[in-house]
C-alpha cells in the first residue's frame, strides 16, 4: 500500500512526527502498528500508529539506526511502501471506567490514539508519561488538549516528577493499566501494580511482522507467541515476569 | 501460450515457484494476502521430532541486500504438526507439500521422516542438514559428506515419498556432499541454506543477533546460490531445487538455466507478502521475452 508524506518533522532530540496520507481502512485498534519500506534498505521497519483518520495516520519514531535516519531525511512528497494493520492492538472494552496509561520515551505514540478511543468508549483514562529529560518530552500538549489527568515525569527531575513512571504510580496501584516503553520500564510497571489484569506493549526486531518468520517470538504463560501477530499487546495475566 | 509446469520427482506442479521453509511458517499468514493455491507448492517451517522454542532475541537483523536470522528451528513438534498444523492447512491449501525436517541425531531425522511420510497431504520430504543456527545438530550434519550420506540413507529406509536434502553453502566443497547424499540415494537436492554470518552493533559493541551468528539470505546470496547449483548440476543426475536470494521472475529464470528443476523464494516473502504472487503473474511474461515456450525445457539451459 502506497502513502505519501504530508509531513517528516523532527519534535525532539532524534524524534520525528511523520503524517502520512493513504487508506486506512485495515486499522482496527490504538497500538497496531506498520512496517514501512525504505528505499535502499531490504527488511521494513516497524513503526507503531499515533493516530489515524479515515484520510492518513501519524507515526512517531525515534532514530536509532540506519533505516531511522534515512527515513528522517525523506520529504514531503515523497511515497512509501507501508504494510499497514499489523499486529492485535489495545482491547478498550477489557478496562474498567478508570484505567491508567502509562508510556515511556518513544513507547508514548500509541497511547495518544489509545486514549482517544478510551474516552470515546466512556472511560475517565489517567495518563503517566515518562521521559529522560526536559527536551526530549514530545505529544505532551496532544494528550492535554484531551482534557485528561496528565503526569509527567523526568529521569532527571527537569520537568514533572523527577524519577520513573513508577514514581507516579501508587504502590499496588489497583487500576487497569494499559503500558507502552521500553522492556525495564514494562516490567517496573508490571510488578508495582496491584491490578491482575492490564495490556503491555512489547518491541521486538521483526523481519516480516505478519507472523510467518518466528523472528520476534517470546516465552509467554500460555506458550511461545509472536510479538508480530499475537502482540505486540499481551494481557498481564500472559506475561512471565 | 507459455508452459509453467514442472516435474518434480512425479510431483507435477502448475509452475516450479515454491516458498522455501522458515520464511512462509504453514501458509496460513499469507492466504489472507493472496490465494496460495496458486503456488506450485510449499515448504512448511521446518519440523523436529520434538517442539523447539529456538534461539532468544535479537533474532534479525539487517544486511548490505539481505537479512540475518537466528530463530532456531522453533516450531511446535511433529506430532503437534500432525496433529494440528496438517489438518488447518488442508482448509487453504489443496495440493501437495513439503515437510521440511530437521534434527540432533540420525533417529530424530528418522522417526520425524517416517511420521511425515506418512501424511496424505506430504508431497515430498526435505531433510534440512544444513541449520546454522542450532548446536549439535543442523548443519553438523550437512557440513561432512560422510555424516550427510548417513542421514539420506537412514531417511530412505523408512520413507516412500521423494527425499530431497538441503545443503549448507557452508562447505569447502558443496559437490561432493551432492554426490554423497545421490550416491546414499537421495532423491533430488535442495539449495542453498543460508550463509552463515554476523553484525555487531557500533552502540553495545556486540552482536546484534543474541546467537551470535546468524544465516544470510536475500539478494545478496542469489549469485552465490546460483553458482552452487550449477556446479551441482553439472555433478549429480538427480533434480534440484535452486534458492538463495531469489526475488523476481527473472532470477527463477536464472536459477533454472543454472539446472534448478523448482525454485525456492525464501526472504523475498518477508519484505513483501506477495513476492511469490507477483513472481508467479509475472512469469509468462518474462519467458515471452526470452522466447522460452516452457520452463521445463530450459533446466540446465546454460550448461553447454
Amino acid at each position: 500500500m502506497q502513502y505519501q508524506i504530508i509531513e517528516n518533522a523532527r519534535i525532539a532530540p532524534n524524534v520525528y512526527l511523520l503524517d502520512l496520507a493513504g487508506d486506512t481502512s485495515m486499522l482496527t485498534a490504538p497500538g497496531q502498528f506498520c512496517q514501512v519500506q525504505l528505499p535502499g534498505f531490504y527488511l521494513r521497519r516497524p513503526i507503531s500508529i499515533c493516530d489515524w483518520d479515515e484520510n492518513g495516520m501519524t507515526l512517531i519514531y525515534k532514530v536509532i539506526g540506519q533505516g531511522t535516519e534515512a527515513l528522517s531525511k525523506l520529504e514531503t512528497g515523497a511515497v512509501l511502501d507501508v504494510l499497514n494493520g499489523l499486529g492485535n492492538g489495545y482491547d478498550v472494552d477489557a478496562c474498567g471506567d478508570h484505567p491508567l496509561v502509562i508510556g515511556g520515551g518513544v513507547g508514548t505514540p500509541p497511547l495518544y490514539g489509545l486514549t482517544k478511543a478510551l474516552l470515546r468508549a466512556g472511560r475517565q483514562p489517567q495518563v503517566i508519561l515518562g521521559f529522560n529529560t526536559y527536551e526530549e518530552i514530545f505529544l505532551l500538549d496532544e494528550f492535554e488538549d484531551l482534557d485528561v489527568p496528565v503526569t509527567v515525569t523526568t529521569a532527571d527531575g527537569s520537568f514533572g516528577v523527577k524519577g520513573f513512571v513508577t514514581d507516579a504510580m501508587a504502590d499496588k496501584d489497583n487500576r487497569y493499566i494499559f503500558a507502552c516503553g521500553p522492556l525495564p520500564m514494562l516490567k517496573a510497571v508490571y510488578q508495582k501494580s496491584g491490578c491482575p489484569s492490564g495490556q503491555y506493549s512489547l518491541e521486538e526486531r521483526m523481519a516480516c511482522g505478519f507472523g510467518a518468520c518466528m523472528g520476534c517470538s517470546i516465552q509467554t504463560k500460555s506458550g511461545p507467541k509472536r510479538v508480530c501477530k499475537d502482540g505486540p499487546v499481551f494481557r498481564k495475566e500472559e506475561l512471565p515476569w | 501460450m507459455v508452459n509453467l509446469s514442472v516435474n518434480l520427482c512425479g510431483l507435477r506442479l502448475d509452475n516450479p515457484v515454491i516458498p522455501a521453509s522458515g520464511c512462509f511458517g504453514y501458509g496460513k499468514e499469507f492466504s489472507v494476502f493472496y490465494d496460495i493455491n496458486m503456488l506450485g507448492s510449499f515448504s512448511f517451517k521446518g519440523t523436529t521430532l520434538s517442539p523447539r522454542f529456538g534461539n532468544p532475541t535479537p533474532r534479525i537483523a539487517e544486511t548490505p541486500g539481505g537479512m540475518l536470522n537466528a530463530v532456531g528451528l522453533q516450531n511446535p513438534g511433529v506430532e503437534h504438526v500432525i496433529a494440528h498444523e496438517l489438518p488447518e492447512m488442508k482448509q487453504y491449501f489443496h495440493k501437495p507439500v513439503i515437510a521440511n525436517v530437521s534434527g540432533f541425531s540420525i533417529e530424530e531425522y528418522v522417526k520425524t521422516c517416517e511420521l511425515l511420510d506418512a501424511q496424505e497431504q506430504v508431497g515430498l520430504l526435505e531433510v534440512n542438514i544444513s541449520c546454522p543456527n542450532v548446536h549439535g545438530g543442523g548443519m553438523a550434519f550437512g557440513t561432512s559428506a560422510d555424516s550427510a550420506a548417513a542421514v539420506t540413507k537412514a531417511v530412505k529406509a523408512v520413507t516412500k515419498k521423494p527425499v530431497f536434502v538441503k545443503l549448507s553453502p557452508n562447505v569447502t566443497d558443496i559437490v561432493s556432499i551432492a554426490k554423497a547424499c545421490e550416491d546414499a540415494g537421495a532423491d533430488g537436492l535442495s539449495l542453498i541454506n543460508t550463509l552463515l554470518g554476523m553484525r555487531i552493533d557500533l552502540k553495545t559493541r556486540r552482536p546484534i543477533l543474541a546467537n551470535t551468528m546468524g544465516g544470510l539470505s536475500g539478494p545478496a546470496v542469489f549469485p552465490v546460490a546460483l553458482r552452487m547449483v550449477y556446479q551441482v548440476y553439472k555433478a549429480v543426475k538427480i533434480p534440484l531445487m535452486g534458492m538463495g536470494g531469489v526475488s523476481s521472475a527473472r532470477d527463477v529464470i536464472e536459477m533454472m538455466l543454472a539446472g534448478a528443476t523448482a525454485v525456492q523464494v525464501g526472504a523475498a516473502n518477508l519484505v513483501n507478502p506477495y513476492a511469490c504472487k507477483e513472481i508467479i503473474e509475472q512469469l509468462p511474461a518474462e519467458m515471452e521475452k526470452y522466447k522460452i515456450n516452457s520452463l521445463e525445457e530450459i533446466i540446465g539451459g546454460a550448461h553447454s
